[in-house]
Formats: structure tokens, C-alpha cells, sequence
């Protein structure tokens, strides 16, 4: 008899989400589906709001990656009010975005993911988590712990406040770095990058094998991918170029401002969540499983594809390294994981660079900025993909229109394949238990959404 | 026995319980003293449906239940309730919990109007109708939490401060009451104040503040007050304690004046009506503000913000 299995919530993510698999008369999964259910409304309620206001307003999107909302909300309001921010200003927010990033990936990594991997993704849901590992990994744990929350707390210290930042601003940033914080930011920040090391090489004893032993193709599928590149093509978190890449390795660069041109949005019946897709490839959007259209990927295994090269040394070196075990695109969704991880390399040697350039302690950290009508589009990688702000003011510097592309969305008909290609591997004659329905949900884990 | 901690997060960004983790080693002390048995973005809890009515959920019994978001979904409500049956206590976590808080503003429209916003603009592939499959109907209004169902603990901030997450789940652990301080951010803010200012309409927040050096940087506690500037700060009706158990408020050794994040200073309190009449005492006119809604912005629950068509149709 055809049944559906529901997994409600998807738990060990950010979001509201849950999965449906749809089983035929043999047992077998028909289709799938994974619902989006949030919708707040940000497009909407922002409008009639002060610009500057927003990038304290819309980081409430997301409480894990509220650094991101509101450097890419300030951005917008830049180009709205035609502010070229102060060059120090902008080193702060992208030091403020690195760090944010770092802590983002330890979380990810050990908080919410590891269990499944360090625990065992078999083993009982509840053991299968953070709180187990404290028990079964005490020392690794403790570290992990430690280490994040200092990073998170350079936040804290400088900007005041780490979830939903106020520091900030159109044209800038609101107060200078002094001396004394560099050195210690920067004491602190070599700590971590001691200890991602040491995590990436711990994966890649204890965590990367298993994809290929225990999880063999686990909810891969073939697409294309977006992330950000700077003027070489080089992976830049902060600014610059996106790249679109086909399935097929070909890359397309272009300026965030004309997204629209490049991507569209397709509403499904059942998410709430708009899923975008890259209309440029002329091919329109389809979800069917044997022959998908117009699907991208973003997050960071995308942005590791697509970028060329990395500009810091030991994360290069870990991407030469990748690449020549994966190649290039590599597909298998797992590694998401292990994209993580190098991302993690490069945003504590990129925080590091940025504390030693000298010109980070001055003072002049903000550009005046006059409320105006215009458009800006704001755009930087979240942890979870590239994240656009696209707002139009009045002459009064009134929003009057808002649209949001949040990380995560790039990925939703993507997880939606990769659910469908896990579960149709891994349901077999109707037989399923919690260990499998696990290991499909690890398949939407990997996207970290 | 530990005392067992539950916890759901509603229409809400997960800040909270993202402050609960950002209580650093702090956290891995709360686990000594207490069992987490249900919290999705941890551990791998599910909801179970009630076999004899889809409609009510079930969740796993505890002492505690840590509720985040306010309630906008049909789903949210569900939680909401199942939380109250299964919890003894149930704290109101966060701003949106306690009064609504940013996504509240959604009550100033629509549901017509959000989705309309949100799926027919340039970008979007026409469609002739939005999602109803597998997603939570949204309700007519965005509730703060008490509005649904009976809170034993009002805990505001946005997010709030990890010192208060851990101190209150340690006095209830052990039994003792906990109390937070009914008190202005302006009770605690060390800004310099000489009474009236001279500027009577307010200034944007675009230039502030202007630093010299970073002498400045190291006294923050120089400033002049940002009302008196003529900057619109809610600090005089907003509850103190988003700096914790030894920062000043946040918000404003930032540099940047606030907005409100903790709610009110008493639980029924309105922040609209009191910061207007904080701002013309301080001779500021009214009029001056680019709009009233985000006097709203962490409060708009408790049927604050309404849609302007439905607001003037209950004025006919």
C-alpha cells in the first residue's frame, strides 16, 4: 500500500523545515518533498523604514548568521545612498564577517553535524549529539567549545553586541580598532587557526573517510554552482564578482547589481522558501530528478568550485589537496563538510591578514552618508550562500521596495534532490528505521541550512 | 534526577538559542546540572502527532520549557500548546516570545499583502496562486507568547543576554526564584546628561558619533546623551540588561543609540506612547520622526500593529 513517511522537523538545522517521502505500492520512494515553512515577511515590512535602519532590522532573519544580513544591508544602503564606504570601515566589516564566518563553521561542524559522524550516525538520537559528544569526547568537546567561543567573543568585545550586530553602518563603520584589541584579536585569532588546523587534519582521519566507507554517494546529485570571486577569481567572501558555474566546470562572471539578469525565483506550491535558479542558462527550472534544470548550488562547496584559487597559503594548500582527490566540480554533497573545513583555513588567514595591515587601527572609519532615492544591491557569502540585498529608496531615504535572496535558498531545490536521490538509495521495499531517516536527513545537514 | 529542559523555537531566527550556546564553557556547566530532552536545533527530537488527533502534538515531558518566536503559523500554535502540556515552566525566550519582537512588524499588513510581496515581484516566474502544500496556514496577526498560551517567565532581548539564560536556568535548577531588574536602559546608561537639548527635530543616525581619536574609544561614557543630541534613542522606555550582569547596554557603548530590544520596562508597557512623550518632554517634535511603526519594532504583538485598512475600519 503507498504510504508517506514524515520527518518532522529536520532537526540539527537552522530553519523550519521538514521532509515527506512519497512510497509506492512495492515500498519503493515514488517522489519527495521538503518544505520550507517560514515566512516572516522581512520584503514586506521593511518598507516605509529608514535605510540605515535596516541593517539592524533584517539581521533578525537569521540568528546564526546575523553578521551577514547586516554587512549585506549595509552594502545596499551604500549604493542607495551613494556612499562609497571609508576603506578601513570596510576592512572592519570584513573582519567582522570573517571571524563570524570561523565560529559559523565550528558550530556547524561539531555543534550540529558532528554527532553524526563522531557519534555515529546509527547510533541513538539521543546520544547523537552535541551533548553526547560532551560525554564521549570530553577533551575534543571542551576545545571546541573554548575555541568558538572566543572567536565569537572578539565579536562581542569590539562590536558590542554578536548576534544581531549593530556596528555597522551606511558609509562604514561605527568605531576605529585600537592597538591594544588588534594585538589581542590577533593573539586569539592564531589560536584558532592552531585549532582548525588540527581539525582538519582530525577530519580527515576520523570524519572525511567515512563519506566514501559508510556513506557512499550519499545524497549527491550533479549541478551547477554560485559563490563569490575577487578581480583574480579567487575565493572572496566579502566582495566581488559572483560566478555562476554550469555542471559542466564552465564559469560566468558577474556583477551582483545585475543578479536579475542571471537568476530568477520559482515559487513551488509547497515551501514557503522561493527557489531560485539561474535563468541564464536558457534551459528554464525543473526539479524531476532524472533531468533537473537550471539548478545551482551555493554554500561552500560551491564557492570552492567556483573559485579559482584561494589567496591565502594554507587554505591553497588544502584545495590543491582537495582538488586532487575530487577534482573540479566536485559533486559529492558530503563535502560540504570538508568544503567547511578549508573555508575555515581561509577565513581565520584572511582575519589574521586583516589585523596585520597596518592601516586597521585608523580612525576614519566612516564616510558620511545623506539619505537619498537610489538602489543598491548589497551582496556577501553566508555561511550558507550568497547572500543579495536588493533595496530602492524615496528622497527621503525610505525603503520602498526590498528583495531578499537568503544563503540557504540558492540550496532549496537542490536539497530537495538530494533528499530524493538519498531516500530512493536507501528505502528499499518499505523497509526504513530511525538510523536511515537519519542518514537522509544528512543529506540536507550537509547544505547546513 | 536532573531537571530535564525543553525547547521549541516558533516564528522566530534562532538567536536565542544561539546566545545559549555563546554562554561558552558556561553551557558545558548547565549540562552537568541538566538533561536537554527535546530541542531541534540540537538533538534529533521529532514531533510526534497525537494518535487519536493529528492536531495536537506531543513532545517529550520536562521541567522546563524554553519557548523562542512569537506565533504567526498554525504550526507555531500547535507548538506553542504542545510546549505548554508538556512543560511545567514555561519561559518566554527572547523579545519575540515576550512581545512579538521584529517579526511582529509583519502585523502592520496583510497576509494578502506579505505573500503578494514576497511572491509576485519582477524576479519571480509568474505563479497563479501560493504555497498551501505541506506548509503551516499563517495566522491574521503575529502573537507574542502570552497570547496563546500561560508564560511562568518573561525573559526579553533580542537576543537575550547568555548571563541571564544561565543565571535564571541556574536559580530554577536549584529551586530559587530569579528576578530581573525593572529598569530603563537610561537607569544604567553612563552617557552625560544636562536636561534639556537644544535640538528640536531629530537627526538621523548617519554621522554619529565623529571620533577624534581613540581617547574617545576608551570613554565611552563621554557621550552626550543621544536624545539631547537630537537622536532618536529608546533607551528611556526599553528594560535594561541586554550588556548582561556587567556591560552597560549594548547598543550604546556601540556607539549607536537603541532601539528597544528588550521590551518594555513593564511587561504591558508601550513603547510607542512612552518614547513620544519622552521625545516632546525633551522639546524634540514628534514630527520630526521619518515614521512611528519601528517605535513598534520589538513590540508590535499584543495587537499593537495592526493593518492600516483593518485599523480604519474599526475607527468607522
Amino acid at each position: 500500500m503507498a504510504r508517506i513517511i514524515h520527518i518532522k522537523p529536520i532537526t540539527r538545522i537552522e530553519g523550519h523545515a521538514s521532509i515527506h517521502i512519497y512510497l509506492d505500492e512495492n515500498g519503493y520512494v515514488d517522489n519527495t518533498k521538503v518544505a520550507f515553512k517560514s515566512l516572516r515577511g522581512f520584503e514586506k515590512f521593511v518598507e516605509g523604514k529608514p535605510a540605515e535602519e535596516l541593517p539592524r532590522i533584517v539581521s533578525r532573519i537569521c540568528g546564526i548568521c546575523p553578521w551577514m544580513h547586516h554587512i549585506a544591508s549595509n552594502k545596499a544602503v551604500d549604493g542607495c545612498f551613494s556612499v562609497t564606504p571609508s576603506p578601513v570601515g570596510s576592512l572592519l566589516r570584513e573582519l567582522m564577517l570573517t571571524i563570524a564566518h570561523v565560529e559559523d563553521k565550528l558550530l556547524h561542524f561539531f555543534f550540529l553535524s558532528g554527532a553524526d559522524f563522531l557519534i555515529g550516525s546509527d547510533k541513538d538520537y539521543s546520544v547523537r549529539n552535541i551533548m553526547g559528544l560532551v560525554k564521549e569526547k570530553p577533551e575534543l568537546t571542551r576545545k571546541v567549545v573554548k575555541i568558538r567561543h572566543k572567536a565569537k567573543m572578539i565579536l562581542d568585545r569590539f562590536s558590542r553586541k554578536a548576534i544581531h550586530p549593530v556596528a555597522g553602518v551606511p558609509g562604514g563603520f561605527i568605531k576605529p580598532l585600537l592597538e591594544d584589541e588588534r594585538k589581542e584579536f590577533l593573539a586569539t585569532m592564531s589560536e584558532v587557526l592552531d585549532f582548525v588546523l588540527f581539525a582538519m587534519e582530525y577530519a580527515k582521519k576520523e570524519v572525511f573517510p567515512q563519506f566514501n566507507d559508510q556513506l557512499p554517494g550519499l545524497g549527491t546529485i550533479t549541478t551547477g554552482f554560485i559563490g563569490m570571486v575577487d578581480k583574480d577569481g579567487a575565493l572572496n567572501l566579502y566582495d566581488g564578482n559572483l560566478c555562476l558555474m554550469k555542471p559542466d566546470g564552465t564559469r560566468m562572471e558577474f556583477d551582483p547589481a545585475d543578479y536579475t539578469d542571471y537568476l530568477a525565483e520559482k515559487v513551488v506550491p509547497f515551501s514557503y522558501g522561493k527557489f531560485p535558479y539561474a535563468k541564464v542558462w536558457d534551459e528554464g527550472f525543473s526539479l524531476d530528478s532524472d533531468a533537473p534544470k537550471g539548478i545551482y548550488r551555493s554554500n561552500t562547496l560551491a564557492r570552492i568550485n567556483v573559485a579559482k584559487t584561494i589567496s591565502t597559503p594554507r587554505a591553497q594548500a588544502e584545495l590543491e589537496m582537495f582538488r586532487e582527490q575530487f577534482g573540479r566540480p566536485a559533486q559529492a554533497t558530503l563535502l560540504y563538510h570538508y568544503a567547511r573545513l578549508i573555508e575555515a583555513v581561509y577565513a581565520c588567514e584572511r582575519a589574521i591578514e586583516i589585523l596585520k595591515e597596518p592601516r586597521i587601527t585608523h580612525t576614519n572609519v566612516r564616510a558620511k552618508a545623506t539619505p537619498k532615492a537610489g538602489r543598491g544591491v548589497g551582496c556577501v557569502e553566508a555561511p550558507r550562500g550568497t547572500l543579495i540585498h536588493d533595496y530602492t529608496t524615496d528622497g527621503n531615504g525610505l525603503i520602498t521596495k526590498a528583495n531578499l535572496i537568503v544563503g540557504t535558498t540558492h540550496n532549496l531545490a537542490a536539497i530537495n534532490l538530494s533528499v530524493d536521490k538519498a531516500s530512493k538509495d536507501l528505502i528499499k521495499d518499505g523497509v526504513y528505521d530511525e538510523a536511515i531517516l537519519n542518514k537522509i536527513e544528512m543529506a540536507v545537514r550537509a547544505y547546513d541550512p | 534526577m536532573p531537571v530535564k529542559i525543553a525547547g521549541e523555537s516558533l516564528n522566530a531566527c534562532s538567536g536565542c538559542e544561539i546566545s545559549l550556546l555563546d554562554m561558552g564553557e558556561n553551557f558545558l556547566k548547565l549540562l552537568e546540572v541538566v538533561q536537554i530532552v527535546h530541542l531541534p536545533l540540537l538533538m534529533d527530537s521529532k514531533h510526534i502527532e497525537n494518535l487519536q488527533n493529528a492536531q495536537v502534538l506531543e513532545l517529550p515531558k520536562a521541567d522546563i520549557g524554553l519557548v523562542s518566536g512569537s506565533i504567526k503559523t498554525r504550526e507555531n500554535l500547535q507548538l506553542a500548546l504542545a510546549m505548554r502540556e508538556s512543560c511545567d515552566f514555561i519561559i518566554g525566550m527572547g523579545t519575540c516570545a515576550t512581545h512579538g519582537g521584529i517579526p511582529a512588524l509583519a502585523n502592520s499588513y496583510t497576509n494578502e499583502q506579505i505573500m503578494t510581496c514576497c511572491f509576485k515581484t519582477d524576479n519571480t516566474d509568474e505563479t497563479d496562486r501560493f504555497p498551501t502544500e505541506l506548509v503551516p496556514g499563517l495566522l491574521e496577526s503575529c502573537h507574542a507568547l502570552d497570547e496563546k498560551i500561560k508564560v511562568d517567565f518573561y525573559l526579553p532581548g533580542c537576543p537575550p543576554h547568555p548571563d541571564h539564560l544561565f543565571n535564571l536556568i541556574c536559580a530554577l535548577e536549584k529551586g530559587e526564584d530569579y528576578v530581573l531588574p525593572e529598569k530603563s536602559v537610561c537607569d544604567n546608561c553612563s552617557a552625560q546628561r544636562e536636561g534639556i537639548g537644544e535640538v528640536t527635530n531629530l537627526k538621523r543616525p548617519l554621522k554619529l558619533p565623529d571620533w577624534k581619536d581613540s581617547q574617545d574609544l576608551e570613554n565611552p561614557d563621554q557621550f552626550k546623551c543621544f536624545i539631547e543630541q537630537g537622536f532618536l534613542c529608546m533607551g528611556p522606555v526599553t528594560r535594561d540588561g541586554c550588556g548582561g550582569d556587567k556591560d552597560l547596554a549594548r547598543c550604546i557603548t556601540a556607539g549607536m543609540p537603541c532601539r528597544g530590544c528588550y521590551g518594555p520596562i513593564q511587561h504591558q508597557g508601550n513603547q510607542k506612547l512612552g518614547i513620544l512623550n519622552a521625545l516632546s518632554s525633551n522639546g524634540i517634535d514628534i514630527g520630526s520622526l521619518p515614521e512611528m511603526v519601528s517605535l513598534l519594532r520589538f513590540s508590535g504583538g499584543h495587537g499593537r500593529l495592526r493593518p492600516i485598512s483593518l485599523k480604519s475600519r474599526k475607527h468607522k
